[in-house]
């Protein structure tokens, strides 16, 4: 499993003419850094490592938000037709994003958002709040009553029944939301790479898979733009391993 | 809920909670957004799916041609049987190696081995899961790559060099390729879902049945597999509709290709609408993978209600 990572990250740091006299398969020779900074520099690297962040970063606070809303409302409020409002947001969730490509691309142009990171924070932030209420939903339904009506009797209204009792009670889940929200979103593809197309408004994902398209790098070259993807999941994975596998096995069963 | 009962006094109207708005004013932020961003561009997919429209000027209203166009066309056809490997690739054959690497993970490594090693091997598995396919298809196609890839280097190297092949350029190998990719990507899914739930799961039976001298696979069959039977179906459907929907991987990999060979519906949408610019004909395909899409989503939904009745 991880015996593909060690490959890419041996022959990143290798120069052109050692790969090609020695193969991918061989120990290198030294520490060979030209193509992991060739590569950071004809993409941007940097750059796109700040578009990716914003934009998933945005997207994991924004949607934890709305989720809190619309699970507030369905899990506490209880209101009326609330296994219909669920569904509705599982559904809307599952959906192929192949459904809503062609037209949030044609709406986004209409209305100037085409080609902004804004337009894909906006479209990100649904799309997730969406399995964060269905799950913030259930964990809420089975939020306990006596601690919100005792703020109630102490004269709270709902909205700060929300802020000063739910949200700070809810800290964990918000956690493992906030973390997925944001790797998903950095891994997303699609979306970006038709809402993205200028240089300087791509994300890490989109920026490799257009690049792999062209098929315009050497092997040496190829690695180090591995390496350097892997690299910030990988340091993703190493924090939040603990709070990932917890938020699986809620979302599976919950 | 925010009504007061007229017989009993309210002591804490004076503080100002007279006529408080509802709850579902809650929802209305949610509610606008998802009109916006969900919708209306489904709604408007479904619509543009009954026009003749190449993405510039106005549509040319088509009824059902596209739908019966599709039904003609062979391309989507074999586009679909692709999404039944798919189908196979991440999702039938992610559980089973899940199911048993999971239960050897849990009853032999931790046990004998010790916890640590196992969280740590189960963590090796989880690993493609946080990284970007595009970066996974990068690592893949270098090492599938024909000449100077990894693969078929480390094929000469044990001196199996006939089995050279262009991996993901030979039609008859593509899809295979492909699959195999996936099956790696997926794995760690199942794994972790199933160590959960076998944590779960109550260890004296395990005991007992190890007692009464059975073998370690008829404890696998007969008492470790149906203790998890809520989350084999939930995680088989959840990856199956993540199946249908795979994009990112067929992109990168092969673009379809070659001929053809990997193609998929969502791959075949999106050449429609953006390569061919028959934007109306991407629509109905699209529409039908959501169709059934939504159906498989409904099934799961039942299951998962299901199963936090238990």
């Amino acid at each position: 499993m991880v015996l593909p990572f060690l490959v890419v990250a041996l022959n990143a740091v290798k120069s052109p003419a050692e790969y090609s006299a020695n193969g991918p398969l061989s120990l290198p020779e030294g520490i060979h850094l030209d193509g992991l900074r060739d590569f950071w520099q004809r993409v941007d690297f940097g750059r796109k490592l700040f578009n990716s962040a914003l934009i998933s970063g945005s997207v994991a606070v924004l949607a934890a938000l709305l989720s809190v809303l619309n699970a507030y409302a369905i899990g506490i409020g209880r209101v009326r037709g609330r296994p219909w409002v669920l569904a509705f947001f599982v559904l809307a969730n599952m959906l192929p994003q192949e459904a809503l490509v062609y037209p949030v691309y044609y709406l986004s142009k209409q209305v100037g958002l085409y080609d902004t990171r804004l337009s894909v924070i906006i479209v990100f932030t649904v799309i997730q709040s969406a399995f964060g209420t269905y799950l913030l939903s259930s964990v809420l339904g089975a939020f306990p009553k006596e601690v919100i009506e005792a703020a109630r009797i102490d004269g709270a209204n709902k909205w700060q029944v929300l802020w000063r009792v739910v949200v700070p009670v809810s800290r964990p889940t918000l956690g493992v939301l906030l973390v997925f929200f944001f790797i998903w979103t950095w891994n997303e593809f699609l979306l970006p790479l038709v809402m993205l197309i200028s240089n300087d408004n791509q994300t890490v994902s989109v920026a490799l898979g257009v690049l792999q398209g062209q098929r315009l790098m050497d092997a040496t070259m190829t690695n180090a733009a591995a390496l350097l993807g892997v690299l910030p999941a990988f340091c993703f994975f190493l924090i939040f391993q603990r709070t990932l596998t917890r938020g699986i096995a809620m979302g599976a069963v919950k | 809920m925010s009504t007061h009962s007229p017989g009993v006094p309210d002591s804490h109207a004076v503080q100002g909670r007279r006529r408080e708005y509802p709850y579902a004013l809650f929802l209305l932020p949610g509610a606008l957004a998802f009109l916006a961003v969900i919708v209306v561009p489904f709604l408007m997919n479904t619509g543009i799916s009954l026009t003749h429209w190449q993405g510039v000027g106005s549509p040319k209203w088509a009824g059902l041609d596209n739908y019966r166009a599709l039904l003609d066309d062979s391309a989507f056809w074999e586009s679909f049987r692709h999404s039944l490997a798919m189908v196979v690739a991440m999702a039938v054959l992610p559980t089973a190696l899940g199911l048993v690497l999971a239960a050897a993970l849990f009853d032999y490594i931790a046990k004998h081995i010790g916890t640590r090693t196992a969280s740590v091997l189960r963590a090796c598995f989880y690993l493609p899961q946080v990284l970007p396919i595009a970066v996974a298809g990068i690592v893949w196609s270098w090492i599938l790559a024909p000449e100077g890839g990894a693969l078929n280097e480390a094929l000469d190297a044990v001196g199996l060099g006939s089995l050279r092949h262009d991996w993901l350029g030979d039609p008859d190998f593509a899809l295979y390729s492909v699959m195999a990719v996936m099956v790696w990507v997926q794995l760690g899914f199942p794994l972790v879902v199933f160590m959960a739930g076998l944590q779960r799961a109550d260890p004296s039976l395990h005991e007992a049945a190890e007692l009464d001298g059975a073998s370690w696979w008829r404890r696998f069959w007969h008492v470790t597999l149906p203790q998890i039977r809520p989350e084999i179906s939930v995680v088989l459907l959840w990856c199956t509709i993540a199946a249908l929907k795979v994009f990112g991987a067929v992109y990168v990999l092969t673009k379809g290709g070659p001929g053809g060979a990997t193609n998929v519906p969502s791959y075949f949408s999106f050449q429609s609408f953006f390569e061919k610019t028959q934007v109306g004909y991407g629509s109905a395909v699209s529409t039908a993978l959501t169709v059934i899409i939504l159906a498989l989503a409904l099934v799961a939904l039942r299951l998962q209600t299901r199963a936090e009745d238990r």
